[in-house]
C-alpha cells in the first residue's frame, strides 16, 4: 500500500465540502418536493397483506373493497412474487370488525387466500413514536457532545455531530427520492447508522489525538491527514466487510427487511465516505479558523 | 510456568462461559418476536367515561377480565401486560382468526336487559354463562344469577309480564323476547347463528364487563406463514453475512483472520446465551442490532489487527508487537463501544417498543463484542503466538515493501 504514503486528503478539504454541501443541497430538496412517504406507524392507519395461490390484481381486489364498502379509498399494491401472488392494501385506519369483513370477504372471491399480516396503527401511536423519537435523538445529541469534549475536544464532539447529521439527511434523502416508505424499521435502520458512523468517526479521532501526543509540534492538519492515511485499511477492511454481510441480506433476506437493508447500505456507505472526508476535514478547517483568528 | 498456568486458567473460562451460554439458550431458547414467530401484538388504551376515571383500581380490573378472556379463548402463552397509566399490552400466539379474537379481548361487554329503551337490569349479578342447545337444538347462551341479581330479575318480569324485554351485550341487541313467565334465577339468551357465537358471549357475560372501554390503539398481526418466512429468510441471509464477513477476513488477514472468524462464532454464542438468559425478546429491528454489534465485534478485530501490523512493520518482535498492539487498540475500541453504548441506553430509556428491541440488543451485542475482543480474541492470538503461525509475513495482512 505504498501510494498512501504521500496521500494527502486534507489539503483538497474544499473539494470534499463542496460534494458534500453539494448532496446535502440535493437530498434537502428533494425531501422538500417529494416529501417523505411515511408509513402507518407515523400517521396511523391500516395495512392488509394477503397472498394468493390464483392470479389475483389489484382491480379484483378493489372491487371486492368497493362490494363490501369498505376502504374503498385504499391504496393497493400487487406484491406478487416468483412464488406466489399477492396484494397489499394500505388504507386509513380500520377497527378490528372491518378487517374481519375485509377478511371474509376476500376469503369468499379468492381461492387459497392467506392473511400474511394485518396492522392497524392509531394517530396516538404515530405522535408519540415523533415525540419519543426527537426526545431520544436530542438527548443522545448532548450525551455525546460531552462524552466527545470529555475524552476528546469539544470540537471533536461538534466535528462528530456534523458527521452525524451529514449521514442522516443524507440517507433520508435518498429514501425521498425513492419515494420507499419510512416505518419503525427504516428508524431502526437510521439509529444503526448513527451509532455506526460515531464508531467510524471516534476511530479515526483517537488516532488523531493520539498523535497530538507523539508529535507535539506538526502541525493539525499534517496530524490529521496521517491518522485518516494510517486508519484507512481499517476503514476500508471494516466497510468492505459490513456492506458486504448488509448486501448478502439485502438480496436474500426477503421482502419483510429489505427496506431496512437498503437503508443500512446507502447509511453506511455515507458513513465510511464522511469518516474520512467529512469529520477529520472540519476539524482541520476548525484549526485553521482558530490559528487565523491568533 | 506462571504464564502457561494464567493461560490455562483463561481458555479454560472462555469454554465455562461459552457452556454457560450454551446452556442458557438450551435451557431458556430465544424468545422470538411476533414479527418473526407470527401472532398478534395489541396495544389497548382504557377510555375514561363521565362517571369514572382512569385509576390503579380501574386498570386492574381491565387487566384480570381481559386475562380471563384470554384464557377462556384458549390461547397459549399470551402475555398481558400493563404500561404506562392507561394502557394494556395483549400479545397472541398466531390464530385462524385474529381480528375476532382481538374484538372479543377488547369488548367492553357490559350486558343488560332493557324494557322500552330504559336499562332496567344489568350483568353483573350473573354468576355462569354457558353456551349450549335449547329443546329447538337452536345455539343458546344459559346464565344463571346469584341471590341478589335472582330477586331483582324475579321483580322485574313479575312487573312487566307480557311485554318485551331486550337483551343487550353494549349496544348489540341479542335477542328481544316477550316475557312469559317470572324468572327467578336463570335464563336463556336465544338468536345466535352458531355454537361459536354462543360460546364467545357467554365467556363474555361469564367474565364480566370492563369497568371502563378500551380501545385498541395499536393491533399488529404476522400471519404464521409470513413470520416463519421472516424467520427462514433471516437465518439463512444472516448465516451468508456471517460467513461472507468471516471469509473476507480469512483472505485478508489470514490465520489471524481465522482467528477472528472463530472469534466471531464465540461471540455469537455468547450473545444467543446472553439473550437467552436475560428472556429478552428478539424482534427484526432487534436482528438490526445484532448486526450493528456484529459489525463493531469485527471491527474491533480489524483495529486490534492494524495495530499489530503497525508495530511489525515498525521492527516489533511477534510478542512485543502483539501486546503493543492490544493496548493501543484499547482507547479506541472502548471510546468507540461507550459513545455507541450511550446512545443505545438513551434510546432504550426514552422509547418501546421496537426501538426499544433495537436498544437493548445493541446494548447486549456491544457488552459482549468488548468482552470478546479484549478477552476471546486476546487469548486465541495469545495461545498461537508461540506457533508459527502467525510469524509469516503476510500475517495480519503486512504488505512487503
Amino acid at each position: 500500500m505504498k501510494f498512501t504514503e504521500n496521500l494527502d486528503l486534507m489539503s483538497k478539504k474544499k473539494i470534499w465540502f463542496t460534494i458534500s454541501i453539494v448532496l446535502m443541497v440535493v437530498a434537502l430538496l428533494f425531501l422538500v418536493i417529494n416529501g417523505l412517504n411515511l408509513g402507518i406507524d407515523f400517521q396511523g392507519g391500516s395495512i392488509i397483506e394477503y397472498s394468493f395461490t390464483e392470479a389475483v390484481d389489484t382491480e379484483q381486489v378493489r372491487s371486492v373493497l368497493q362490494d363490501i364498502n369498505i376502504a374503498t379509498e385504499a391504496q393497493l399494491q400487487d406484491s406478487s412474487d416468483a412464488e406466489e401472488y399477492g396484494v397489499i392494501i394500505r388504507a386509513s385506519e380500520l377497527s378490528q370488525e372491518e378487517i374481519q369483513e375485509v377478511n371474509n370477504a376476500m376469503e369468499d372471491r379468492f381461492e387459497g387466500t392467506d392473511l400474511l399480516r394485518s396492522e392497524s396503527v392509531g394517530p396516538v401511536i404515530g405522535e408519540e413514536l415523533r415525540r419519543q423519537g426527537i426526545l431520544a435523538l436530542l438527548v443522545a445529541g448532548v450525551a455525546i457532545v460531552i462524552y466527545i469534549s470529555f475524552r476528546f475536544e469539544f470540537k471533536f464532539a461538534i466535528a462528530a455531530l456534523m458527521t452525524l447529521a451529514h449521514d442522516v439527511v443524507f440517507t433520508i434523502g435518498v429514501f425521498a427520492i425513492l419515494g420507499r416508505e419510512i416505518n419503525t424499521a427504516f428508524i431502526a435502520a437510521l439509529l444503526t447508522i448513527i451509532g455506526y458512523s460515531i464508531n467510524d468517526t471516534i476511530v479515526i479521532f483517537d488516532r488523531i489525538r493520539e498523535n497530538m501526543k507523539l508529535h507535539k509540534r506538526s502541525p493539525f492538519e499534517e496530524l490529521a491527514n496521517r491518522a485518516v492515511v494510517d486508519t484507512l485499511p481499517r476503514s476500508i477492511n471494516t466497510s468492505m466487510t459490513t456492506l458486504v454481510a448488509i448486501l448478502a441480506i439485502y438480496l436474500f433476506g426477503g421482502a419483510a427487511i429489505q427496506t431496512f437493508m437498503l437503508a443500512l447500505f446507502v447509511g453506511m456507505a455515507v458513513g465510511t465516505y464522511s469518516s474520512i472526508f467529512v469529520a477529520s476535514p472540519i476539524l482541520v478547517g476548525w484549526q485553521d479558523r482558530i490559528e487565523a483568528a491568533q | 510456568m506462571r504464564y502457561k498456568k494464567k493461560r490455562k486458567i483463561k481458555i479454560g473460562l472462555i469454554v465455562l462461559i461459552i457452556a454457560m451460554a450454551v446452556g442458557l439458550y438450551g435451557y431458556y431458547g430465544i424468545n422470538l418476536g411476533l414479527d418473526l414467530e407470527g401472532g398478534s401484538h395489541i396495544v389497548l388504551q382504557a377510555q375514561p367515561t363521565e362517571d369514572r376515571d382512569i385509576d390503579n383500581e380501574v386498570m386492574t380490573g381491565i387487566l384480570s377480565v381481559i386475562e380471563r378472556r384470554v384464557n377462556q379463548i384458549g390461547l397459549s402463552e399470551p402475555v398481558i401486560q400493563r404500561e404506562g397509566s392507561d394502557r394494556i399490552i395483549v400479545e397472541l400466539p398466531a390464530v385462524d382468526n385474529p381480528s375476532e379474537a382481538i374484538s372479543t379481548i377488547g369488548r367492553t361487554a357490559m350486558l343488560t336487559f332493557r324494557i322500552d329503551g330504559e336499562t332496567v337490569m344489568s350483568g353483573e349479578n350473573i354468576n355462569d354463562a354457558r353456551a349450549s342447545h335449547d329443546e329447538h337444538g337452536r345455539p343458546v347462551v344459559t346464565f344463571s344469577l346469584n341471590r341478589e341479581g335472582a330477586r331483582e330479575f324475579e321483580n322485574i318480569t313479575r312487573r312487566h309480564m307480557g311485554q318485551q324485554m331486550g337483551v343487550y351485550l353494549d349496544e348489540e341487541r341479542l335477542t328481544n323476547p316477550t316475557i312469559q313467565a317470572v324468572i327467578r334465577d336463570s335464563g336463556q339468551i336465544t338468536g345466535y347463528n352458531s355454537v361459536e357465537e354462543a360460546q364467545e358471549h357467554a365467556i363474555l357475560i361469564r367474565e364480566g364487563a370492563l369497568p371502563v372501554p378500551v380501545e385498541v390503539i395499536e393491533s399488529r398481526t404476522v400471519g404464521p406463514t409470513l413470520g416463519a418466512i421472516a424467520i427462514q429468510q433471516s437465518i439463512r441471509a444472516g448465516l451468508l453475512g456471517l460467513l461472507l464477513v468471516a471469509a473476507y477476513i480469512v483472505f485478508y488477514y489470514k490465520f489471524p483472520g481465522l482467528i477472528a472468524a472463530i472469534s466471531l462464532i464465540i461471540y455469537g454464542i455468547i450473545f444467543m446465551g446472553t439473550l437467552s438468559g436475560l428472556q429478552a425478546v428478539l424482534t427484526l429491528p432487534g436482528i438490526a442490532g445484532l448486526i450493528l454489534s456484529i459489525g463493531m465485534a469485527v471491527d474491533a478485530n480489524i483495529i486490534i489487527f492494524e495495530r499489530i501490523k503497525d508495530e511489525r512493520k515498525s521492527g516489533k518482535t511477534l510478542r512485543a508487537a502483539i501486546d503493543a498492539g492490544f493496548k493501543r487498540a484499547y482507547m479506541t475500541i472502548v471510546d468507540a463501544n461507550v459513545t455507541t453504548l450511550i446512545t443505545a441506553s438513551i434510546l432504550a430509556y426514552f422509547t418501546s417498543g421496537a426501538i426499544r428491541g433495537f436498544a437493548v440488543t445493541l446494548i447486549i451485542g456491544i457488552v459482549v463484542s468488548m468482552f470478546n475482543a479484549f478477552f476471546v480474541t486476546k487469548t486465541l492470538i495469545d495461545l498461537s503466538s508461540g506457533t508459527n503461525l502467525l510469524q509469516s509475513a503476510s500475517s495480519f495482512g503486512v504488505r512487503e515493501g
